[in-house]
């Protein structure tokens, strides 16, 4: 670290940052270990129970269905890279936004590391690292079902690995900034009404080709959808070089998170 | 001196017997007053997910899932019926069940330990049981406001197939609601504190009974050894009812009156107990 | 003289084995200000709910006024207020909100719990805080306004469990103020402590309870006067030489009591007694002279210390 206290500017983010967001990690942990592992590990059930229930019942009605490359698949292969990515969604935001507001505002658990030396950085990427690795967990259980049950198509499956990393660091680095804004309990309600629709438009069902074109560009803005296309590509091997794209959507996603996460913990702690 | 004695006492005890009069009548209805009124600092989220829910999912199943299912998936009376009216009674049997998954849960923990409200109830003339009752009726109230928007987005999207038998979805949804959120509440009022309970009741009884109780495809669909989870799911029930409501009953169904009993049951049986468990807490 | 509000006969509450309260005698009459003292766990917060009628007692006999609690619970608590050791107001409402929806429970009309509402929020110091949310509130004025939200229903008796632990001296120097006039208005005060001071401040008379009894019954200045000597001494030797110091005193004063952190004389005449303890060769780190307290009361009722 001491080469960078060199560099001119960069006082701002020493005084945020003590290269010490291991001890966040390892309190979250620890205290998973100590108090709500079985929350944590029931995490995982959440999409394989969707992938039972539509996968399979749902799955009988519908058969083969026809990917945007072209390639037909069945309708359980089909949906479990959506769901993959939905539930990389779903733990990035809730690790990023409801966790952190909560240890935020009730916790006050942030106030006691920052009394120490510890910066608003550290346990910012903490949490997100701590997300990552629970996302990570999740990701490496739910494609070995995939695996079990027959709908990893290719060897680039392996490879949604890293994508759902990619992409759940994407939504909570979102996340953590869009909290830094939320003062009460009911605007967090308001994440919700943006996860839902997303959630049951972006492909993860049915193909996006069931809309009319201007709908379809519109559900294309949203992170789901490329989240849902990167990860179906690669589960699936229907490569293509859209998924370049994809991935630029996730790394611009993340930069622009990361970039206001600072400026807001800047703006909120040290102000 | 013994004027007073005599004056005094009768006086003391009268206005206590006067005062008392009505909250033994009317405290449960007093305590669903507080419990509205605390709904409505969050209000904006009470409409937006009573309206918003069922708009999202209206749009999502009916224009996209139903448009690209192509083979018909449930019948009627009269033969296959469209995919979202067989869809639709689960829906809203589902929104007016997960209130209480919010409101039997969180709400009980809060009263009980993290704000305490019910016992500051409870040094009132109120009773225990009118508090368990009074919070009942407060969330029966959100239900069937979430019930009945439901429907109305219902029939504006051609979701329902005779409007006028479909409107009894919304005291079906409800009670569908208190068969699953009455147990609920008796198990919520038992625990003394909140080590991610809820959590779980959310993702292996909530999300499974979601799922799996023949809300998306019929229940005869699943294999043999999942169906039992219909059986059992206020919501298998309460949209089974909702669908002979819109549509008609198609051949295979049981009969109404069965499905109805076993929501009643459900909902008595977790009522019993949680009224003993509120009084036994708070007494 | 008036029939008592509270009266209590061999008044007993057991959980199990364990014995909380062990059949006590007491009598509040109207316009009392009555005080339960006692350290953490003496059975001061049982006897309150059994009171209160949300508790109901093994043994004995119990009225308030002029009713059982056993059979008439919403009787009784129609007449009661009611401040708890710990806050239980509504955070997910506003200050007066909280007052008002608390009114309705007693089945008093909405617009009487208004008027009632911004009456009590002047009595409480809190008229600006109207609209506050509870949750931005000081612990002094969230107390007061759990002390307004009892009094919403004007009961003829308010009872209070600890009403200023947790608090600083200021907050409770205001909360103290406002409870004395309560008392000067004539309403009756039953209230909990183990602070002495309080007690001392606020009641008429009171029962020092332990171990579910009750040691001593009288005003602060007569459990005082029965119980300990005018003026109490304190001196500091160090913790590890205050015992041995003890046994040169011994003698001196007319009663002596060792604590671990220093040595309590009593006398009457605290100066002359440190004379004749500088004279004796004993040289404290610190002395003190003060007056008698409850403390010293209990003391010397119990052997113990009441905040230990």
């Amino acid at each position: 670290m001491s080469s960078v206290v060199s560099v001119p500017g960069t006082g701002a983010i020493r005084a945020l940052y003590a290269g010490n967001a291991r001890a966040v990690v390892a309190r979250s942990l620890q205290a998973t270990r100590s108090s709500n592992w079985a929350v944590v590990v029931s995490g995982f059930f959440e999409p394989v129970f969707y992938l039972l229930a539509m996968g399979w019942g749902l799955g009988s009605f519908i058969g083969d269905v026809t990917l945007s490359t072209g390639t037909e698949v069945p309708y359980a292969a089909f949906i479990a890279p959506g769901l993959l990515a939905v539930s990389a969604m779903n733990g990035a935001i809730y690790d990023s936004t409801w966790n952190v507001f909560f240890k935020m505002r009730f916790g006050r658990l942030y106030d006691a590391m920052l009394a120490t030396s510890i910066g608003p950085l550290d346990v910012a990427l903490g949490e997100i690292v701590y997300a990552l690795l629970r996302g990570g967990v999740y990701a490496v259980g739910f494609l070995t079902v995939m695996q079990v049950l027959g709908l990893n198509l290719a060897w680039t499956a392996a490879l949604a690995i890293p994508a759902v990393l990619l992409v759940a660091f994407g939504f909570a680095s979102v996340g953590m900034a869009i909290t830094s804004f939320m003062k009460t309990f009911q605007q967090m309600d308001w994440i919700n009404f943006v996860l839902l629709p997303m959630f049951l438009f972006s492909a993860t069902f049915y193909p996006l080709s069931v809309y009319s074109e201007p709908i379809q560009w519109v559900i294309k803005a949203f992170p789901l959808w490329h989240a849902v296309e990167l990860i179906r590509g690669l589960t699936t091997g229907a490569l293509s070089v859209a998924m370049l794209g994809h991935t630029a959507y996730f790394l611009v996603m993340i930069a622009a998170g990361v970039t206001l996460t600072t400026t807001r913990l800047r703006a909120l702690f040290l102000s | 001196m013994s004027a007073d004695v005599t004056t005094d006492e009768p006086a003391m005890v009268t206005a206590a017997l006067g005062a008392a009069v009505r909250p033994r009548r009317l405290g449960w209805w007093y305590i669903a007053e507080h419990q509205l009124r605390q709904m409505r600092s969050y209000g904006w989220t009470v409409v937006m997910t009573g309206i918003g829910n069922p708009l999202i999912y209206m749009l999502g199943i009916g224009l996209g899932l139903a448009a690209f299912l192509t083979v018909p998936v449930a019948s009627g009376p009269d033969g296959p019926v469209d995919y979202l009216w067989f869809v639709a009674p689960a829906l809203l049997v589902t929104a007016a069940v997960s209130v209480t998954t919010e409101e039997f849960t969180y709400t009980v923990m809060g009263g009980f330990r993290w704000r305490r409200i019910f016992w500051a109830m409870n040094a009132s003339p109120v009773s225990p049981h009118q508090i368990c009752t009074g919070l009942i009726v407060a969330v029966t109230l959100r239900m069937v406001f979430v019930s009945t928007a439901y429907y109305a987005l219902m029939v504006a999207f051609g979701a329902v197939g005779d409007v006028a038998t479909g409107a009894l979805l919304v005291p079906v949804g409800v009670l569908a609601g208190l068969a699953f959120g009455l147990p609920l509440l008796a198990f919520s009022a038992s625990l003394t504190e909140d080590t991610g309970q809820f959590a779980m009741v959310q993702r292996f009884v909530f999300t499974p009974l979601f799922l799996f109780s023949g809300t998306f495809y019929p229940l005869a669909t699943l294999p043999g050894w999942l169906q039992w989870i219909g059986w059992v799911s206020p919501i298998w029930h309460g949209s089974e009812v909702g669908r002979t409501l819109s549509y008609g009953a198609g051949s295979d169904s049981w009969p109404i009156g069965a499905h109805l009993a076993v929501l009643v049951v459900l909902a008595a049986v977790g009522w019993v107990i949680a009224r003993r468990i509120f009084v036994g807490r708070l007494r | 003289m008036s029939q008592p509000v509270i009266s209590a006969r061999g008044l007993t509450k057991r959980f199990g084995d364990f014995t909380a309260v062990a059949g006590i005698d007491f009598e509040v009459p109207p316009g009392e200000s009555f005080g339960l003292l006692g350290p953490n766990g003496a059975g001061k917060s049982t006897t309150m709910r059994m009171i209160g009628a949300v508790s109901q007692r093994t043994a004995g006999d119990l009225r308030v006024v002029g009713l059982d609690p056993d059979t008439h619970g919403p009787e009784i608590r129609s007449q009661l207020g009611v401040v708890p050791q710990e806050d239980n107001l509504d955070a997910e409402l506003r200050v007066r909100e909280n007052l008002i929806v608390y009114g309705r429970y007693f089945g008093i009309p909405r617009s009487v719990c208004a008027t009632r509402a911004d009456e009590l929020l002047s009595f409480a110091q809190l008229e600006d805080k109207a609209k506050a949310k509870v949750d931005d509130l000081s612990g002094g004025m969230k107390r007061r306004l759990t002390i307004a939200r009892a009094l919403i229903n004007e009961p003829r008796i308010l009872m209070l469990d600890e009403p200023t632990t947790g608090l600083d001296p200021q907050a409770r120097h205001v909360l103290w103020d406002r409870l004395f006039r309560l008392k000067e208005r004539g309403t009756t005060l039953v209230l909990t402590t183990h602070y002495m001071d309080e007690a001392e401040q606020l009641c008429d008379r009171l029962i020092v309870v332990d171990k579910g009894q009750i040691m001593a019954e009288g005003s602060p200045a007569a459990l005082i006067r029965q119980y300990s000597t005018r003026e109490v001494v304190e001196l500091r030797f160090g913790s590890d030489r205050n015992a041995s110091a003890a046994e040169q005193l011994a003698g001196l004063a007319e009663r002596l009591e060792v604590l671990p952190d220093r040595v309590l004389l009593y006398t009457d005449d605290g100066e002359r007694l440190l004379e004749r303890v500088a004279h004796a060769g004993l040289h404290p780190t610190t002395s003190l002279v003060r007056r008698s307290s409850l403390e010293d009361v209990f003391l010397r009722l119990t052997g113990r210390s009441l905040i230990e």
